[in-house]
């Protein structure tokens, strides 16, 4: 098997493994309880925190652990929103937002808030210019996502933060996919929250977390216990948190190696697949990307008939087609880019890790050639596109 | 997600391809929707499908749905033919997932629209045979 869908979810690292696992059958104690047992695991969580936050320049005590990255996002939007809507019930965010925001947007536009939705240029930039002119005295939040999921494109989020906080309004990135995948710093990019996800970057599923500024005054999103400092409540996941600490600790220590190493791959990927499939286009920009994101348009193919095939050789990626999704419509991100609907819906997303080989990328090209050019062979868009062109001489 | 059937008429699609001169010739379907179907039929004099051919472009559902409809066709009447319902080849391939069951509808239309260019070809009336729609979304519209 060839996995390059680890936009979707990655692999545990056999380390991190390997230090969750005495707090499944062994350690089992609630961090909260008071006997020595179960309390010696708050030290624990609290030295998965310390390297959770090291890998941000946060503090640990601005670290709150959750669920995953879509509870974050919809913590830190819908807190905001019940904690500032006096001073206004402006919010501000893009087009190319992951569901997770761009659906708590939509919830909160039916509790009264407005939302202003900035597009972004053909390589998936937000446009600055577009975001300055969205601000208004009632703005209260400024949410852009740091990379896309889809396109891998990087945002300006210093940028953005900057022009957030001098108009003294509040800025949250959703980090999902850049977390332990480029160098990242809250104070340096003007962050006042963050959203996180562990399987994002080798740790286990169902954990992540909300970085918050100190000097942000939200409330809690999930009521209960007084864990996490009285703001988010439910048992800690100690299992889960080490995890994620110890993908953290591994990602702190490896990145400057790994965007080196990916980078290289990725570039190799994208300069075999446009110079030997034509009638291709990458999607995002050519440079400033995720390091290990790939993301390709085949016309005159579908997307989900291409991930089948792949599969069957072996090879798991993945697409903004529509048949992917359940809907008719391709990809909310494909189409903000500008891409007329029967080319977004032949997108490929291949998205590496630091374990992906050469070899493996050089098997997928080859593959993708075959099945592309099997695919066109019944498309009758490519009929009449090679007869047009006949036509034309 | 789909019945082996279906994963076998995408894998190994009966009747993939162009004809030439064909007696009649339908597309539907329209890119922004993902799925564009077009067929060919070869129709002798006394009104029996002798070949039928297709070119998809869609999802597994969307080819695997061409090519159960075109071996359907094939040896019909042209009455028999329009007896090919979406249900007929949804059956068939042993059932969709609910989200590509507008697939069948396209392969039907394919079918009527393919059957509609032979009719006004030789200036014929096929009963019980509509004009197809350009847009297929119309026709799932007028379903609901």
């Amino acid at each position: 098997m060839i996995y390059l869908d680890n936009a979707a979810t990655t692999r545990v690292l056999d380390e991190v493994y390997e230090e969750m696992k005495p707090y499944f059958c062994e350690s089992y104690g609630n961090p909260s309880a008071i006997y020595s047992f179960a309390s010696k695991n708050m030290t624990v969580v609290d030295k998965a925190r310390e390297k959770v936050a090291k890998v941000i320049g946060a503090q640990p005590n601005e670290i709150y652990f959750t669920a995953g990255g879509s509870e974050s996002d919809n913590w830190a939007l819908k807190a905001t929103a019940e904690k500032y809507a006096e001073k206004g019930k402006h919010i501000i965010t893009t087009t190319i937002e992951h569901h997770a925001i761009l659906h708590t947007c939509q919830y909160l536009e039916k509790q009264g808030f407005e939302v202003t939705y900035v597009g972004v240029d053909e390589n998936g930039v937000v446009k600055l210019d577009e975001l300055k002119k969205a601000i208004r005295p009632d703005t209260i939040l400024i949410s852009v996502m740091t990379a896309n999921n889809e396109i891998g494109t990087i945002e300006p989020i210093k940028e953005i933060g900057e022009l957030a906080h001098e108009h003294g309004i509040l800025f949250h990135t959703d980090a999902v996919q850049a977390y332990g995948h480029i160098p990242l710093n809250v104070d340096e990019m003007n962050i006042d929250m963050l959203s996180a996800s562990g399987h994002k970057f080798h740790g286990p599923k169902g954990i992540g977390f909300l970085y918050i500024r100190k000097t942000v005054k939200i409330g809690s999103f999930i009521h209960g216990g007084a864990q996490e400092r009285s703001r988010r409540a439910g048992t800690l996941n100690t299992p889960g948190i080490v995890g994620i600490g110890a993908a953290a600790a591994y990602a702190q220590k490896t990145l400057e190696e790994n965007v080196k190493k990916e980078t290289e791959l990725r570039d190799y990927l994208i300069d075999r697949v446009l110079a030997e499939i034509p009638y291709t286009r990458l999607n995002g920009h050519r440079t400033n990307r995720l390091p290990g994101n790939a993301n390709f348009c085949f016309r005159f193919i579908e997307g989900e008939s291409l991930l089948i095939l792949l599969d069957q050789k072996g090879i798991c990626g993945s697409s903004g087609s529509a048949c992917t999704s359940g809907s008719l419509d391709p990809s909310h991100v494909l189409l903000a880019i500008g891409l007329p609907h029967e080319i977004a819906h032949g997108s490929l997303r291949l998205t590496l890790s630091e374990e992906t080989t050469k070899e493996q990328i050089d098997e997928v090209v080859e593959n993708l050639k075959t099945i592309v050019a099997r695919l066109r062979s019944m498309s009758p868009l490519y009929e009449d596109f090679v007869k047009e062109q006949e036509r034309r001489g | 997600m789909y019945s082996e059937k279906v994963m076998d008429h995408f894998n190994n699609p009966r009747n993939v391809g162009e004809m030439e001169n064909p007696s009649g010739v339908g597309t539907v379907g329209n890119a922004k929707c993902g799925d564009i179907m077009r067929m060919y039929l070869d129709i002798d004099e006394n009104g029996i499908i002798k070949e039928a051919k297709f070119k998809t472009f869609g999802c597994g559902a969307a080819v695997a749905t061409s090519s159960m409809a075109t071996e359907l066709v094939k040896g019909k009447t042209v009455q028999e033919a329009l007896q090919v319902t979406n249900k007929a080849v949804c059956e068939a391939l042993d059932g969709l997932p609910p989200v590509k069951v507008h697939c069948s509808l396209l392969a039907e239309e394919a079918i009527h629209a393919a059957l509609w260019d032979y009719a006004e070809k030789n200036g014929i009336k096929i009963e019980g045979l509509k004009k197809p729609v350009n847009d297929i979304e119309e026709r799932i519209e007028e379903e609901e």
